[in-house]
């Protein structure tokens, strides 16, 4: 098939333009920068606004009026840039806006370095601003899934009205792969409770407050159960090698493509090890989490932070089978023969 | 004279969203300001016929709840950041009319940042902002805008300069940018000032319909409440006290010779978006790529070398057209500071099976453009694999035995051709003859598709060239 070679930071631009959005508010950070690059060459050229904002709290807040206003709008940005954005996004959670935050990850805590990490799993998968809330993640592992997540995000955002993150690292921004195009969007959805300035949209209202309590708290358990709703219709996770797999690696993002290969290694030598990919973080793929617990010794959580997806597996496997980590942070990936030796570790323990 | 008794159209009949019994008064105190500006907004929308392209934007304060008033489009936003809100809804709907209406603390403290970014970029919205020198929906703490020596619960001995310095001026922070193009201070105290506040209002709306302008209309404003003062006590404190400091009147007006900006969007229907999205993929000719659908590669490839020598442009021209011959192919860079003036090197897969880490950590080949390079990554290269350096600018041979080793003087050779550059061109020529990696005739034929600076293809196909040479004259 025909394709283009391409970075994942340009091919989440592309797949968003595809799938109709045509409103982009950022500011610039390493290693998500090029996102706004291409956002600021193509947005214009097809149709659309390219704010370079003030600060990352503009940003999201532009984003907050684009989405009020029915607009399909994107922002990007990494790990000190989406700490910044928490507040706005959970006004974008609270008043059920759909939108699209991109989290090219980097090292942490603080300025850390520009270099990848998972560190922001729990600040994306749990909410992460103030409030009772909860954005769809989705965590692709190839510069074609950039493409692919940046039209399924908008899909998702718009379905259930929630804001939708893709969350990868420095390493999927960074590499080039090459891509094939999906079509693009025929008509994005009509928003009928979107405020357009016009007669039919002057008796909406977009808003997060609800001064009574037991107002409050309906609109709190009408969230919950829209969550509930995602969780159980929008799980997605990838298996590789499963079927007769004693051993279960997880991880996602980049992780997975390393696993992916030390799974192959290890098959090779006669380990019995298979991969479970989760391609939501929220929700998080229970389904197949729980299915594999069934006939597996034990899981194996790699990740470049620290133990954060952990966390979900262990609660979703309720100590059923052991869960062990292995993780390395700081901007330093795990290698296929580090994955591969502690597998062999924990065999030898088990 | 009926239509003078008659509530404005622009504000609902019965305020629904308003909880409690009382749908039909506001919430605002007596004498306070808000309830007066509303009345000369709405009436405003209402003459200029624009109630139902209204967009009201409530901020946190007081006006939180000013979309139970307004019969308009209404969005309630963060603190402080309505101007941002307001851009991104104006982008999307640019024939709206935009209202942006922020008290002291949401405009001028924790919102500073957003109004004066978006007065700078002459957003075609109208601000409102209500200055009342305090607090008032928190419960009366310090403002920016609080005079010297006023007490509130957060300076209940009086602002003091040495502690939370002077009151700002925002009217005059904002007139000094180029961008904005009407901004005035007026005052709702006695009859005639509320009446010229009228004017203003007006004006102030009437740019953003007629020529998209950015306007700032600073409104003083009596809080009697967290005051503790009578309405008519605090109307007088505003009039004597408060317009001392902040004088009153145009603090900028450019809208006789403003021009309406151009703020419409190009329609791009799906057929012209491959063009405008830049969506060209890349051709694969099947006929010459034939021989190598049978080849069994499976290259990692690490190249390394200053910045500047095309370390990582030599990794994307190899998986460019590592795809032009339909193997699955990926790129990794050593991103940021480093490659800027340090040392570059960026991994490169190709092969036939579908990839999985795009890190190469042993690399089958490696590409070693200057000495730091070799030294760091020759232990790395599994046995077996291939080390090409270039030997014109690396002073010493590598060390392994177990491995094949091509000494090129690939910038010497570039040099030679007349561009330094073209030596990670030489060293691509170089490797793909002698591994027979790919046919040579499709990537001279793709590299003007590849290259972004079109005026250098023909010099790198002679580099590409020359590389080949060189190996044929080894064999």
């Amino acid at each position: 098939m025909a394709k283009q070679f391409l970075k994942g930071n340009v091919a989440v631009v592309k797949g968003a333009i595809l799938a109709g959005c045509r409103a982009y508010y950022g500011y610039p950070i390493t290693p998500a920068s090029e996102i706004a690059h291409a956002a600021a060459m193509y947005m214009p050229l097809t149709g659309g606004t390219f704010v370079q904002a003030e600060s990352e709290i503009a940003a999201i807040n532009m984003v907050y009026g684009a989405a009020s206003a029915g607009e399909r709008v994107m922002t990007a940005s990494s790990g000190p840039g989406i700490s910044l954005k928490q507040e706005g996004v959970s006004y974008c959670a609270g008043a059920e806006l759909p939108c699209v935050i991109v989290d090219v990850v980097r090292g942490g805590p603080g300025l850390g370095n520009i270099a990848p990490e998972q560190s922001d799993y729990n600040q994306v998968v749990k909410g992460g601003g103030h409030g009772n809330y909860k954005c769809i993640v989705l965590a692709p592992n190839s510069v074609q899934e950039m493409c692919d997540f940046g039209m399924l995000a908008f899909d998702l955002a718009d379905k259930y009205r929630n804001p939708v993150y893709v969350l990868t690292d420095g390493f999927i921004g960074q590499m080039m792969e090459p891509v094939e195009f999906p079509e693009p969007v025929e008509k994005i959805p009509e928003k009928s409770w979107a405020v357009k300035g016009t007669k039919e949209t002057s008796d909406n209202l977009i808003t997060s407050i609800e001064l009574d309590p037991d107002d409050l708290e309906r609109h709190n358990q009408k969230l919950q159960q829209k969550y509930a709703i995602i969780e159980e219709q929008e799980q997605r996770a990838e298996e590789y090698r499963t079927d007769d797999a004693e051993i279960i690696l997880i991880g996602y993002g980049i992780i997975s493509r390393i696993m992916q290969t030390a799974v192959d290694n290890l098959r090779e030598e006669g380990v019995k090890v298979g991969m479970l990919r989760p391609i939501t973080l929220f929700p998080f793929p229970k389904k197949s989490v729980t299915k594999l617990a069934k006939s597996a010794k034990f899981f194996l959580t790699v990740e470049m932070s620290n133990g954060q997806l952990i966390d979900d597996v262990r609660l979703t496997i309720e100590g059923n089978v052991p869960v062990y980590l292995y993780n390395r942070m700081g901007g330093n990936v795990p290698s296929i023969k580090e994955i591969h030796d502690e597998v062999m570790k924990l065999m030898r323990l088990s | 004279m009926n239509n003078i008794l008659k509530k404005s159209a622009s504000f609902y009949d019965v305020y629904e969203r308003r909880p409690g019994a009382d749908k039909l008064t506001t919430t605002y105190c007596p004498g306070c300001g808000h309830g007066v500006l509303h009345k000369l907004i709405a009436e405003a929308l209402d003459d200029f016929g624009v109630r139902e392209k209204t967009i009201f934007i409530s901020p946190v304060g007081c006006s939180v709840f000013a979309y139970y008033y307004f019969h308009t489009g209404n969005v309630q936003v963060a603190h402080g950041r309505a101007p941002a809100a307001a851009t991104g809804i104006k982008r999307a709907h640019p024939d709206s009319v935009v209202i942006s209406y922020q008290g002291d603390g949401d405009l001028a403290a924790i919102g500073t940042a957003e109004i004066i970014h978006a007065a700078n970029r002459g957003e075609g919205i109208t601000v409102f902002f209500v200055n009342n020198a305090i607090y008032g929906m928190t419960g009366g703490q310090m403002a920016p805008t609080t005079l010297v020596g006023q007490k509130t619960m957060t300076s209940p001995r009086g602002r003091s300069v040495n502690n939370e310095g002077y009151p700002i001026r925002m009217s005059e922070v904002i007139a000094t940018l180029k961008a904005p193009v009407f901004i005035e201070r007026v005052m709702i105290g006695d009859t005639k000032s509320t009446m010229h506040a009228r004017q203003t209002v007006r004006k102030a709306l009437k740019l953003q319909i007629e020529k998209n302008a950015f306007s700032f209309i600073e409104v003083l404003s009596a809080c009697p409440s967290n005051m503790k003062l009578t309405p008519s006590r605090s109307k007088q404190w505003v009039k004597e006290v408060l317009a001392d400091y902040f004088p009153l009147g145009v603090k900028k007006d450019v809208s006789e010779e403003f021009e309406p900006k151009d703020i419409s969007r190009l329609v791009v229907s799906n057929s012209e978006l491959p063009d405008a999205l830049n969506l060209e993929t890349a051709k694969v000719d099947s006929e010459k790529i034939a021989p190598y659908r049978e080849k069994k590669i499976n290259e990692e490839i690490k190249v390394a070398g200053f910045g500047g020598q095309g370390v990582l442009s030599l990794g994307t021209v190899l998986s460019e057209m590592g795809m032009r011959h339909d193997y699955q192919v990926s790129w990794l860079p050593s991103y940021g500071p480093e490659m800027r003036g340090g040392t570059a090197n960026c991994s490169v897969k190709i092969s036939q099976k579908k990839i999985g880490s795009p890190l190469v950590a042993n690399p089958t080949i490696l590409i070693a453009m200057n000495r730091p390079s070799l030294d760091k990554f020759e232990n790395d290269v599994i046995s077996g694999g291939l080390i090409i350096y270039d030997n014109s600018l690396i002073d010493r041979k590598p060390v392994r035995d177990d491995v094949e080793i091509i000494a090129i003087p690939a910038t010497k050779m570039a040099d030679e051709l007349g561009n330094t550059k073209a030596a990670n061109m030489v060293i691509v020529g170089a490797l793909i003859e002698y591994k027979d990696l790919m046919s040579q005739e499709v990537v001279l034929e793709s590299l003007g598709d590849v290259l972004k600076r079109k005026n250098l293809v023909e010099l790198n196909q002679k580099a590409i060239l020359r590389g080949a040479e060189f190996i044929n004259n080894l064999k």
